[in-house]
């Protein structure tokens, strides 16, 4: 069933993209007042969304593995972590380069700017905290308390364009701002097609670094078992 | 009124060891002191850049200081098993977890309440201009890193690189508070009340406390019990 998904997903995410592809550099036009430089933009917002999805999924499957106790919740809530953290990473990255063109600069400290960050190292510690605990069961109650927590971050970093005046722009979606013609509806639709090839890529990555988990766990098991005999 | 004696049992036994042992107390102020004196290579001590500066490097002080304390609350409860016995006791969790983030709070207090007169004289400021403002401002910082650390400090117990991870995993998340409370010091040591354009800071330090002590009332017997 797994492999199913990550298969499917997987080839369906790699056509959207070459699909996606073929619009942004040849279909749509330059924008306005950047030029070519806009088309990152595709690479920064949409896998911030993805990110932001896996961080909330990741959050949930905590809640429920501290009601249930199913390792199931906890390898999914590790899985999408890592997942979350490799495309907010992408976020960050497309983001620097386009300040760079755009600014001058590579790096602000601005709110938006600074609390991405925060988020990242704070969902980074998540993982040197499970790094850190030996116990399977006492490392997946505590990194899910955790993930909770952290969950803060990320509504702090989607609200902080909003809540302070920053050198990050401001919303641009229609549903964010509410009014139509500040963007280009092509230019609109584009976003939402590659978070669509976005979502569908961690859907893939979040399966298969599922099965390493369980693999993981397999072998962890009969290696004790082996230490139990022995 | 008995949940009430439960925290208040916790803090007090907390508080009673250490200041009868004063490990963390005196590790944690020679520590502050020395990064104070450490600031005066960092900026010219008599340029007017140290007013300006003078809120983010007190909370840096007490932010690095406060870990040490931190980490000692529930370190403390390692050795003979105190800590099985703590969980085991007829109290409820979040009593636990009150009562150690009171003892901590007044630990960081009273850092704080010897580091701010020292800062003053060292670095020449009269700093006493918005006292009670002041105290207030320090008492909601001071609640919310005791109220984070207490939490993390319970996830990161058990693990060998204790004193590593614990402000490895607190100082990112207490940054919205560090932030406010280091704009509003700065401000106050000026001088100069919290106007209108600072009162977005005093807001955020308050939802701070309010959202993290309540989350870590409800997780913390999670936390512990499992």
């Amino acid at each position: 069933m797994r492999d199913k998904l990550i298969y499917g997903a997987g080839i369906f995410a790699a056509l959207y993209f070459v699909r996606n592809l073929y619009v942004i550099l040849l279909q749509l036009p330059d924008e306005a007042l950047q030029g070519a430089v806009y088309r990152i933009f595709f690479f920064h917002l949409p896998p911030y969304f993805a990110a932001v999805a896996c961080f909330f999924g990741a959050a949930i499957a905590s809640g429920l593995y501290l009601k249930t106790k199913q390792w199931k919740y906890d390898v999914f809530a590790v899985s999408a972590t890592e997942v979350g953290l490799a495309l907010a990473a992408m976020n960050l990255v497309t983001g620097m380069i386009w300040g760079r063109q755009q600014w001058g600069i590579w790096w602000t400290w601005d709110a938006r700017l600074t609390s991405a960050l925060i988020t990242w190292l704070i969902y980074l510690g998540y993982l040197m905290l499970r790094e850190g605990i030996k116990d399977p069961s006492e490392r997946a109650k505590n990194s899910a308390v955790l993930s909770i927590f952290a969950l803060f971050a990320v509504y702090f970093t989607y609200k902080a364009n909003v809540w302070y005046r920053t050198q990050h722009p401001g919303p641009v979606l229609t549903i964010r701002t509410g009014d139509a013609g500040t963007i280009d509806p092509a230019m609109q639709a584009m976003i939402y097609h590659n978070l669509g090839a976005f979502l569908l890529l961690t859907v893939a990555l979040v399966a298969v670094r599922m099965n390493l988990e369980d693999s993981q766990r397999a072998v962890e098991s009969l290696r004790r078992r082996a230490h139990a005999i022995a | 009124m008995n949940y009430l004696r439960q925290v208040a049992a916790i803090a007090g036994k907390d508080l009673r060891s250490e200041l009868r042992t004063k490990e963390a107390l005196n590790a944690s102020l020679s520590f502050a002191v020395v990064i104070l004196l450490l600031f005066s290579f960092v900026v010219d001590p008599d340029s007017e850049m140290l007013e300006q500066m003078s809120g983010g490097l007190l909370w840096m002080v007490f932010a690095f200081s406060g870990t040490l304390i931190l980490n000692r609350g529930f370190a403390r409860e390692i050795p003979n098993d105190c800590l099985d016995a703590l969980i085991a006791s007829p109290i409820p969790g979040s009593a636990l977890f009150l009562g150690k983030a009171i003892a901590n709070f007044a630990l960081i207090a009273i850092i704080e309440a010897i580091c701010f007169p020292v800062f003053g004289i060292l670095y020449n400021l009269n700093w006493t201009q918005q006292l009670p403002v002041l105290l207030g401002v320090s008492a909601l910082a001071t609640w919310s890193m005791a109220t984070l650390g207490t939490m993390f400090g319970a996830l990161t117990v058990n693990m060998q690189l204790r004193e590593l991870m614990l402000p490895m995993l607190i100082y990112p998340m207490l940054i919205p508070a560090l932030m406010a409370a280091m704009q509003l010091t700065t401000l106050l040591i000026a001088g100069q009340p919290i106007d209108a354009e600072h009162a977005i800071w005093l807001r955020v330090l308050i939802a701070f406390d309010i959202i993290f002590t309540s989350l870590a009332a409800v997780l913390v017997e999670t936390v512990l019990v499992g």
